[in-house]
Protein backbone atom coordinates (compact mmCIF):
# COMPACT_ATOMS: atom_id res chain seq x y z
CA UNK A 1 0.00 0.00 0.00
CA UNK A 2 1.18 3.48 -0.86
CA UNK A 3 -0.31 6.04 1.43
CA UNK A 4 0.45 9.48 2.66
CA UNK A 5 3.36 8.95 5.05
CA UNK A 6 2.13 11.04 7.96
CA UNK A 7 -1.62 10.55 7.80
CA UNK A 8 -1.77 7.04 6.29
CA UNK A 9 -4.61 8.11 4.03
CA UNK A 10 -5.19 7.45 0.33
CA UNK A 11 -3.85 10.22 -1.93
CA UNK A 12 -5.89 9.75 -5.10
CA UNK A 13 -9.40 11.05 -4.74
CA UNK A 14 -12.27 10.48 -7.17
CA UNK A 15 -14.97 13.12 -6.85
CA UNK A 16 -17.79 10.62 -7.25
CA UNK A 17 -20.58 13.14 -7.39
CA UNK A 18 -19.02 14.72 -10.47
CA UNK A 19 -17.86 11.51 -12.19
CA UNK A 20 -19.34 10.48 -15.54
CA UNK A 21 -18.25 6.82 -15.13
CA UNK A 22 -16.65 6.84 -18.59
CA UNK A 23 -13.86 4.36 -17.86
CA UNK A 24 -10.98 6.42 -19.26
CA UNK A 25 -9.05 6.18 -15.97
CA UNK A 26 -9.66 2.42 -15.74
CA UNK A 27 -8.13 1.87 -19.19
CA UNK A 28 -5.07 3.88 -18.21
CA UNK A 29 -4.43 2.50 -14.74
CA UNK A 30 -1.31 0.29 -14.91
CA UNK A 31 -2.26 -1.49 -11.67
CA UNK A 32 -5.92 -2.33 -12.39
CA UNK A 33 -6.69 -0.38 -9.24
CA UNK A 34 -10.00 1.23 -10.20
CA UNK A 35 -13.34 -0.53 -9.88
CA UNK A 36 -16.12 0.87 -12.07
CA UNK A 37 -19.69 -0.38 -12.12
CA UNK A 38 -22.68 1.19 -13.85
CA UNK A 39 -22.64 4.36 -11.74
CA UNK A 40 -20.26 3.50 -8.93
CA UNK A 41 -16.51 4.01 -8.86
CA UNK A 42 -13.77 3.54 -6.32
CA UNK A 43 -10.04 2.96 -5.94
CA UNK A 44 -8.86 -0.46 -4.86
CA UNK A 45 -6.49 0.95 -2.30
CA UNK A 46 -4.31 -2.16 -1.95
CA UNK A 47 -3.28 -1.75 -5.59
CA UNK A 48 -3.04 2.04 -6.06
CA UNK A 49 0.54 3.35 -6.25
CA UNK A 50 -0.40 7.07 -6.45
CA UNK A 51 1.13 7.26 -9.95
CA UNK A 52 -1.43 9.95 -10.89
CA UNK A 53 -1.93 8.82 -14.50
CA UNK A 54 -5.69 8.73 -13.83
CA UNK A 55 -5.53 12.32 -12.62
CA UNK A 56 -3.86 13.48 -15.84
CA UNK A 57 -6.16 11.57 -18.15
CA UNK A 58 -9.54 12.35 -16.62
CA UNK A 59 -11.35 14.37 -19.34
CA UNK A 60 -13.52 16.24 -16.85
CA UNK A 61 -11.15 16.84 -13.92
CA UNK A 62 -12.87 14.71 -11.33
CA UNK A 63 -9.79 12.84 -10.06
CA UNK A 64 -7.51 14.77 -7.74
CA UNK A 65 -4.14 14.14 -6.19
CA UNK A 66 -4.37 15.11 -2.56
CA UNK A 67 -1.05 15.70 -0.82
CA UNK A 68 -2.47 15.30 2.63
CA UNK A 69 -4.39 12.17 1.81
CA UNK A 70 -8.12 11.61 1.96
CA UNK A 71 -10.38 9.41 4.02
CA UNK A 72 -12.27 6.86 1.94
CA UNK B 1 -30.50 -19.28 -18.27
CA UNK B 2 -27.99 -22.10 -18.31
CA UNK B 3 -24.90 -22.38 -16.10
CA UNK B 4 -22.69 -23.40 -18.98
CA UNK B 5 -22.26 -21.83 -22.42
CA UNK B 6 -19.94 -22.38 -25.35
CA UNK B 7 -19.13 -18.67 -25.53
CA UNK B 8 -19.62 -15.71 -23.19
CA UNK B 9 -19.30 -12.17 -24.54
CA UNK B 10 -18.69 -9.44 -21.96
CA UNK B 11 -20.15 -6.16 -23.19
CA UNK B 12 -23.04 -5.44 -25.57
CA UNK B 13 -21.57 -2.60 -27.66
CA UNK B 14 -21.19 -2.97 -31.42
CA UNK B 15 -18.09 -5.21 -31.19
CA UNK B 16 -19.65 -7.50 -28.58
CA UNK B 17 -22.99 -7.83 -30.35
CA UNK B 18 -21.37 -8.61 -33.70
CA UNK B 19 -19.01 -11.15 -32.11
CA UNK B 20 -22.01 -12.83 -30.43
CA UNK B 21 -23.97 -12.85 -33.67
CA UNK B 22 -21.20 -14.37 -35.80
CA UNK B 23 -20.65 -17.07 -33.18
CA UNK B 24 -24.36 -17.81 -32.62
CA UNK B 25 -24.97 -18.09 -36.35
CA UNK B 26 -22.84 -21.23 -36.29
CA UNK B 27 -25.21 -22.94 -33.87
CA UNK B 28 -23.11 -22.67 -30.70
CA UNK B 29 -24.57 -21.34 -27.43
CA UNK B 30 -23.74 -17.70 -26.65
CA UNK B 31 -24.46 -15.46 -23.67
CA UNK B 32 -23.85 -11.69 -23.65
CA UNK B 33 -23.35 -10.01 -20.24
CA UNK B 34 -23.85 -6.23 -20.13
CA UNK B 35 -23.06 -4.23 -17.00
CA UNK B 36 -25.49 -1.38 -17.63
CA UNK B 37 -29.27 -1.51 -17.44
CA UNK B 38 -29.57 -0.77 -21.13
CA UNK B 39 -27.83 -1.84 -24.28
CA UNK B 40 -26.59 1.26 -26.09
CA UNK B 41 -26.80 3.63 -23.16
CA UNK B 42 -25.01 5.71 -21.97
CA UNK B 43 -23.49 6.73 -25.31
CA UNK B 44 -19.78 7.55 -25.24
CA UNK B 45 -19.11 8.49 -28.80
CA UNK B 46 -19.12 11.19 -31.51
CA UNK B 47 -21.33 8.78 -33.49
CA UNK B 48 -19.93 9.34 -37.00
CA UNK B 49 -19.32 6.33 -39.26
CA UNK B 50 -18.88 5.62 -42.97
CA UNK B 51 -21.74 4.03 -44.85
CA UNK B 52 -19.55 1.11 -45.93
CA UNK B 53 -18.53 0.53 -42.32
CA UNK B 54 -22.18 0.11 -41.31
CA UNK B 55 -23.47 -1.84 -44.25
CA UNK B 56 -21.00 -4.66 -43.94
CA UNK B 57 -23.05 -5.64 -40.86
CA UNK B 58 -26.55 -4.18 -40.99
CA UNK B 59 -28.67 -2.58 -43.74
CA UNK B 60 -29.02 1.20 -43.31
CA UNK B 61 -32.14 2.17 -41.43
CA UNK B 62 -33.46 5.71 -40.91
CA UNK B 63 -34.41 4.72 -37.35
CA UNK B 64 -30.82 5.06 -36.21
CA UNK B 65 -29.52 7.63 -38.70
CA UNK B 66 -29.44 11.12 -37.21
CA UNK B 67 -27.76 12.75 -40.22
CA UNK B 68 -26.52 11.82 -43.69
CA UNK B 69 -23.01 13.07 -44.37
CA UNK B 70 -21.82 14.37 -47.74
CA UNK B 71 -19.03 16.76 -46.80
CA UNK B 72 -16.11 17.24 -44.44
CA UNK B 73 -15.24 20.76 -43.38
CA UNK B 74 -11.67 20.94 -42.11
CA UNK B 75 -10.85 24.14 -40.30
CA UNK B 76 -7.34 25.41 -39.74
CA UNK B 77 -6.35 27.56 -36.75
CA UNK B 78 -6.64 30.87 -38.65
CA UNK B 79 -10.24 30.05 -39.63
CA UNK B 80 -9.57 28.87 -43.19
CA UNK B 81 -12.08 26.22 -44.17
CA UNK B 82 -11.18 23.38 -46.54
CA UNK B 83 -14.19 21.43 -47.80
CA UNK B 84 -14.01 17.88 -49.10
CA UNK B 85 -17.14 16.48 -50.76
CA UNK B 86 -18.24 12.85 -50.91
CA UNK B 87 -21.16 11.01 -52.32
CA UNK B 88 -23.06 9.00 -49.74
CA UNK B 89 -20.11 9.14 -47.37
CA UNK B 90 -21.69 8.14 -44.10
CA UNK B 91 -23.86 8.91 -41.15
CA UNK B 92 -24.03 10.42 -37.75
CA UNK B 93 -25.72 7.65 -35.81
CA UNK B 94 -28.20 7.58 -32.99
CA UNK B 95 -26.06 5.12 -31.07
CA UNK B 96 -28.59 4.23 -28.40
CA UNK B 97 -30.90 2.94 -31.17
CA UNK B 98 -28.12 1.56 -33.37
CA UNK B 99 -26.55 -0.52 -30.58
CA UNK B 100 -30.00 -1.86 -29.75
CA UNK B 101 -30.56 -2.88 -33.37
CA UNK B 102 -27.21 -4.70 -33.45
CA UNK B 103 -27.95 -6.51 -30.18
CA UNK B 104 -31.28 -7.59 -31.65
CA UNK B 105 -29.50 -9.18 -34.62
CA UNK B 106 -27.36 -11.12 -32.13
CA UNK B 107 -30.46 -12.18 -30.20
CA UNK B 108 -32.20 -13.22 -33.43
CA UNK B 109 -29.20 -15.38 -34.28
CA UNK B 110 -29.72 -17.19 -30.96
CA UNK B 111 -27.55 -15.31 -28.45
CA UNK B 112 -28.93 -14.74 -24.95
CA UNK B 113 -28.46 -11.30 -23.37
CA UNK B 114 -28.40 -10.38 -19.68
CA UNK B 115 -28.18 -6.72 -18.65
CA UNK B 116 -27.18 -5.39 -15.21
CA UNK B 117 -24.64 -8.21 -15.04
CA UNK B 118 -21.33 -6.78 -13.83
CA UNK B 119 -18.44 -9.13 -14.54
CA UNK B 120 -15.85 -8.86 -11.76
CA UNK B 121 -13.56 -11.84 -12.30
CA UNK B 122 -12.64 -14.82 -14.42
CA UNK B 123 -12.80 -18.52 -13.65
CA UNK B 124 -9.43 -20.02 -14.52
CA UNK B 125 -8.97 -23.80 -14.81
CA UNK B 126 -5.76 -25.51 -15.94
CA UNK B 127 -4.24 -22.15 -16.93
CA UNK B 128 -7.14 -21.47 -19.24
CA UNK B 129 -10.07 -19.08 -18.98
CA UNK B 130 -13.12 -21.24 -18.24
CA UNK B 131 -15.87 -18.75 -17.41
CA UNK B 132 -16.67 -15.54 -15.56
CA UNK B 133 -17.75 -14.39 -12.12
CA UNK B 134 -20.31 -11.63 -12.08
CA UNK B 135 -22.64 -9.67 -9.90
CA UNK B 136 -26.29 -9.64 -10.89
CA UNK B 137 -28.56 -7.29 -8.95
CA UNK B 138 -26.23 -7.41 -5.97
CA UNK B 139 -25.73 -11.18 -5.90
CA UNK B 140 -22.49 -12.96 -6.83
CA UNK B 141 -22.90 -15.50 -9.65
CA UNK B 142 -20.74 -17.66 -11.88
CA UNK B 143 -21.17 -18.99 -15.37
CA UNK B 144 -18.87 -21.31 -17.27
CA UNK B 145 -17.81 -21.12 -20.91
CA UNK B 146 -15.27 -22.61 -23.26
CA UNK B 147 -14.38 -19.20 -24.66
CA UNK B 148 -14.78 -15.72 -23.14
CA UNK B 149 -14.80 -12.75 -25.52
CA UNK B 150 -13.88 -9.48 -23.78
CA UNK B 151 -15.81 -6.62 -25.41
CA UNK B 152 -15.63 -4.52 -22.27
CA UNK B 153 -14.60 -1.30 -23.94
CA UNK B 154 -11.91 1.17 -22.96
CA UNK B 155 -11.60 -0.33 -19.46
CA UNK B 156 -10.47 -3.68 -20.87
CA UNK B 157 -10.18 -5.48 -17.55
CA UNK B 158 -11.26 -8.92 -18.81
CA UNK B 159 -8.05 -9.13 -20.84
CA UNK B 160 -5.89 -8.08 -17.89
CA UNK B 161 -7.39 -10.73 -15.67
CA UNK B 162 -6.50 -13.28 -18.34
CA UNK B 163 -2.90 -12.07 -18.29
CA UNK B 164 -2.93 -9.88 -21.43
CA UNK B 165 -1.31 -6.49 -21.19
CA UNK B 166 -4.19 -4.14 -21.96
CA UNK B 167 -3.58 -0.83 -20.19
CA UNK B 168 -2.92 2.13 -22.44
CA UNK B 169 -0.10 4.60 -21.93
CA UNK B 170 -1.72 7.92 -21.05
CA UNK B 171 0.02 9.52 -24.03
CA UNK B 172 -1.98 7.22 -26.34
CA UNK B 173 -5.34 7.81 -24.70
CA UNK B 174 -7.43 10.50 -26.36
CA UNK B 175 -9.36 12.00 -23.46
CA UNK B 176 -12.66 13.24 -24.81
CA UNK B 177 -15.46 15.50 -23.67
CA UNK B 178 -18.61 16.13 -25.68
CA UNK B 179 -21.94 17.87 -25.46
CA UNK B 180 -25.03 17.33 -27.58
CA UNK B 181 -26.41 20.82 -27.94
CA UNK B 182 -29.46 22.39 -29.61
CA UNK B 183 -29.72 25.63 -31.62
CA UNK B 184 -26.50 24.88 -33.47
CA UNK B 185 -26.73 26.27 -36.98
CA UNK B 186 -24.40 24.12 -39.03
CA UNK B 187 -24.89 22.49 -42.41
CA UNK B 188 -26.92 19.36 -41.57
CA UNK B 189 -24.87 17.15 -43.92
CA UNK B 190 -21.34 18.23 -43.05
CA UNK B 191 -18.90 16.94 -40.45
CA UNK B 192 -16.85 19.83 -39.05
CA UNK B 193 -13.29 19.35 -37.79
CA UNK B 194 -11.12 21.98 -36.14
CA UNK B 195 -7.36 21.70 -35.72
CA UNK B 196 -4.77 23.59 -33.75
CA UNK B 197 -3.51 24.65 -30.34
CA UNK B 198 -6.61 26.60 -29.41
CA UNK B 199 -9.05 23.79 -30.18
CA UNK B 200 -7.37 20.49 -29.36
CA UNK B 201 -3.57 20.19 -29.38
CA UNK B 202 -2.49 16.71 -30.45
CA UNK B 203 -6.04 15.77 -31.41
CA UNK B 204 -9.00 17.42 -33.06
CA UNK B 205 -12.20 19.21 -32.21
CA UNK B 206 -15.44 18.15 -33.88
CA UNK B 207 -18.99 19.29 -34.51
CA UNK B 208 -21.19 16.58 -35.98
CA UNK B 209 -24.78 17.53 -36.89
CA UNK B 210 -27.55 15.31 -35.54
CA UNK B 211 -30.62 16.77 -37.22
CA UNK B 212 -33.02 19.52 -36.13
CA UNK B 213 -30.16 21.92 -35.41
CA UNK B 214 -28.65 19.70 -32.76
CA UNK B 215 -25.03 18.56 -32.91
CA UNK B 216 -22.42 16.51 -31.08
CA UNK B 217 -19.70 18.98 -30.21
CA UNK B 218 -16.56 17.68 -28.59
CA UNK B 219 -12.87 17.02 -28.70
CA UNK B 220 -10.15 14.60 -27.84
CA UNK B 221 -6.71 15.46 -26.50
CA UNK B 222 -3.88 13.14 -25.59
CA UNK B 223 -3.43 12.39 -21.88
CA UNK B 224 -0.12 14.20 -22.31
CA UNK B 225 -2.06 17.41 -22.96
CA UNK B 226 -4.59 16.49 -20.27
CA UNK B 227 -1.78 16.64 -17.75
CA UNK B 228 -1.72 20.43 -18.28
CA UNK B 229 -5.30 21.15 -19.24
CA UNK B 230 -8.39 18.95 -19.41
CA UNK B 231 -10.60 18.18 -22.40
CA UNK B 232 -13.50 19.74 -20.52
CA UNK B 233 -11.84 23.13 -20.28
CA UNK B 234 -11.18 23.19 -24.07
CA UNK B 235 -14.82 22.29 -24.64
CA UNK B 236 -16.11 24.97 -22.28
CA UNK B 237 -13.87 27.50 -23.96
CA UNK B 238 -15.27 26.68 -27.42
CA UNK B 239 -18.89 26.68 -26.27
CA UNK B 240 -18.54 30.00 -24.44
CA UNK B 241 -17.00 31.61 -27.51
CA UNK B 242 -19.29 30.24 -30.20
CA UNK B 243 -22.51 28.97 -28.67
CA UNK B 244 -22.87 30.65 -25.28
CA UNK B 245 -26.65 30.26 -25.23
CA UNK B 246 -27.03 26.81 -26.78
CA UNK B 247 -29.11 24.46 -24.61
CA UNK B 248 -27.09 21.36 -23.76
CA UNK B 249 -29.05 18.10 -24.01
CA UNK B 250 -26.31 15.65 -23.04
CA UNK B 251 -22.81 16.03 -21.74
CA UNK B 252 -20.43 13.08 -21.68
CA UNK B 253 -16.80 12.13 -21.24
CA UNK B 254 -14.81 9.20 -22.54
CA UNK B 255 -11.44 7.74 -23.35
CA UNK B 256 -10.47 6.62 -26.84
CA UNK B 257 -7.41 4.36 -27.03
CA UNK B 258 -5.83 5.87 -30.15
CA UNK B 259 -2.98 3.58 -30.89
CA UNK B 260 -2.12 0.31 -32.54
CA UNK B 261 -3.85 -2.91 -31.51
CA UNK B 262 -2.56 -4.73 -28.42
CA UNK B 263 0.37 -7.04 -29.00
CA UNK B 264 -1.79 -10.03 -28.05
CA UNK B 265 -5.57 -10.12 -28.35
CA UNK B 266 -6.10 -13.82 -27.72
CA UNK B 267 -4.93 -16.48 -25.28
CA UNK B 268 -6.31 -19.92 -24.36
CA UNK B 269 -10.05 -19.43 -23.76
CA UNK B 270 -10.03 -15.66 -24.25
CA UNK B 271 -10.34 -13.17 -27.12
CA UNK B 272 -10.61 -9.37 -27.05
CA UNK B 273 -12.60 -7.22 -29.48
CA UNK B 274 -13.29 -3.53 -30.13
CA UNK B 275 -11.93 -0.86 -27.78
CA UNK B 276 -10.92 -3.61 -25.35
CA UNK B 277 -8.46 -4.91 -27.96
CA UNK B 278 -7.51 -1.32 -28.88
CA UNK B 279 -8.92 -1.81 -32.38
CA UNK B 280 -9.78 1.87 -32.82
CA UNK B 281 -8.53 3.57 -36.00
CA UNK B 282 -5.70 5.65 -34.50
CA UNK B 283 -5.91 8.37 -37.14
CA UNK B 284 -9.63 9.17 -36.88
CA UNK B 285 -10.38 7.80 -33.43
CA UNK B 286 -13.32 5.96 -35.02
CA UNK B 287 -13.99 2.63 -33.39
CA UNK B 288 -17.50 1.49 -34.38
CA UNK B 289 -16.68 0.01 -37.77
CA UNK B 290 -13.30 -1.42 -36.81
CA UNK B 291 -14.78 -2.83 -33.61
CA UNK B 292 -17.50 -4.60 -35.59
CA UNK B 293 -14.89 -6.01 -37.97
CA UNK B 294 -12.84 -7.26 -35.01
CA UNK B 295 -16.01 -8.69 -33.49
CA UNK B 296 -16.97 -10.50 -36.66
CA UNK B 297 -13.56 -12.13 -37.00
CA UNK B 298 -13.46 -13.14 -33.33
CA UNK B 299 -17.05 -14.44 -33.39
CA UNK B 300 -16.42 -16.51 -36.49
CA UNK B 301 -13.20 -18.02 -35.15
CA UNK B 302 -14.71 -18.68 -31.71
CA UNK B 303 -17.66 -20.51 -33.29
CA UNK B 304 -15.34 -22.57 -35.49
CA UNK B 305 -13.15 -23.44 -32.54
CA UNK B 306 -16.15 -24.84 -30.64
CA UNK B 307 -17.53 -26.75 -33.60
CA UNK B 308 -14.16 -28.27 -34.53
CA UNK B 309 -13.41 -28.87 -30.86
CA UNK B 310 -10.03 -27.23 -31.40
CA UNK B 311 -9.33 -24.84 -28.49
CA UNK B 312 -6.09 -23.61 -30.06
CA UNK B 313 -7.97 -22.28 -33.07
CA UNK B 314 -8.77 -19.08 -31.10
CA UNK B 315 -5.09 -18.15 -31.30
CA UNK B 316 -5.41 -17.67 -35.08
CA UNK B 317 -7.48 -14.54 -34.33
CA UNK B 318 -4.43 -12.31 -33.84
CA UNK B 319 -3.15 -12.89 -37.35
CA UNK B 320 -6.61 -12.74 -38.96
CA UNK B 321 -7.17 -9.31 -37.38
CA UNK B 322 -3.69 -8.10 -38.28
CA UNK B 323 -4.18 -9.04 -41.93
CA UNK B 324 -7.63 -7.43 -42.16
CA UNK B 325 -7.02 -4.13 -40.33
CA UNK B 326 -4.31 -4.31 -37.67
CA UNK B 327 -1.52 -3.76 -40.17
CA UNK B 328 -3.32 -0.79 -41.68
CA UNK B 329 -3.74 0.74 -38.23
CA UNK B 330 0.03 0.66 -37.79
CA UNK B 331 0.37 2.90 -40.82
CA UNK B 332 -2.46 5.16 -39.60
CA UNK B 333 -0.65 5.46 -36.29
CA UNK B 334 2.47 6.78 -38.02
CA UNK B 335 0.46 9.29 -40.04
CA UNK B 336 -1.30 10.39 -36.88
CA UNK B 337 2.00 11.00 -35.15
CA UNK B 338 3.05 13.14 -38.12
CA UNK B 339 -0.14 15.16 -38.53
CA UNK B 340 -1.14 15.75 -34.93
CA UNK B 341 2.24 17.24 -34.19
CA UNK B 342 1.85 19.91 -36.87
CA UNK B 343 2.16 23.49 -35.71
CA UNK B 344 -0.73 25.92 -36.21
CA UNK B 345 1.29 27.56 -38.96
CA UNK B 346 1.56 24.27 -40.84
CA UNK B 347 -2.17 23.56 -40.59
CA UNK B 348 -2.85 27.03 -42.00
CA UNK B 349 -0.46 26.54 -44.90
CA UNK B 350 -2.05 23.20 -45.78
CA UNK B 351 -5.55 24.73 -45.78
CA UNK B 352 -4.40 27.66 -47.94
CA UNK B 353 -2.72 25.48 -50.56
CA UNK B 354 -5.59 22.99 -50.56
CA UNK B 355 -8.07 25.75 -51.36
CA UNK B 356 -6.05 26.58 -54.49
CA UNK B 357 -6.81 23.11 -55.86
CA UNK B 358 -9.76 23.22 -58.33
CA UNK B 359 -12.98 22.43 -56.50
CA UNK B 360 -13.79 19.23 -58.39
CA UNK B 361 -10.36 17.83 -57.57
CA UNK B 362 -10.51 18.31 -53.81
CA UNK B 363 -10.49 14.92 -52.14
CA UNK B 364 -9.12 13.51 -48.89
CA UNK B 365 -6.26 11.99 -50.87
CA UNK B 366 -5.51 15.42 -52.31
CA UNK B 367 -5.60 16.92 -48.84
CA UNK B 368 -3.02 14.40 -47.64
CA UNK B 369 -0.91 15.16 -50.68
CA UNK B 370 -1.05 18.82 -49.75
CA UNK B 371 -0.04 17.93 -46.22
CA UNK B 372 2.92 16.12 -47.72
CA UNK B 373 4.35 19.23 -49.33
CA UNK B 374 4.60 20.54 -45.80
CA UNK B 375 5.96 17.34 -44.30
CA UNK B 376 7.73 15.23 -46.95
CA UNK B 377 8.65 12.45 -44.51
CA UNK B 378 4.97 11.49 -44.37
CA UNK B 379 5.16 10.39 -48.00
CA UNK B 380 6.02 6.77 -47.36
CA UNK B 381 3.23 6.28 -44.84
CA UNK B 382 0.57 8.05 -46.86
CA UNK B 383 1.54 6.16 -50.00
CA UNK B 384 0.97 2.95 -48.06
CA UNK B 385 -2.59 3.92 -47.14
CA UNK B 386 -3.54 4.40 -50.75
CA UNK B 387 -1.63 1.40 -52.07
CA UNK B 388 -2.84 -1.17 -49.54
Amino acid sequence: MYRQAKTGKLMIEILRDKCDFCGCCVGICPEDAIELKEAEIYIIDARCTNCSKCVWSCPIEVIKFNREGVLV
Amino acid sequence: MKTNYDIIVVGAGPAGSIAARYAAEQGVSVLILEKDRDVGYPVRCGEAISKAGVEEFIPSDEKWIAAHIEKFSLNSPDGTEAIVEFEDAGYVLERRIFDYALAKTAANAGAEILTRAYVNGLIIEDNKVAGVKYEYRGEPKEVKAKIVIGADGVESRIGRWAGLKTFVHFRDMECCAQVTAAQINLDPNTLYFYFGEEYAPGGYFWAFPKGMNTANIGLGVSGMVGKQRSALSYLNNFMTKRYPDAPVLTSIAGGVPSTVTLEKISAPGIMLVGDAARQVNPLSGGGIASGMIGGSIAGRIAGESIKLNKPDHVLTYDKAWHDRLGKRHETFERIKNGIYNFSDDKFNKIAHSFNKVPKDKRSLGRLFTTALINQPSLLVDIAKVFVI
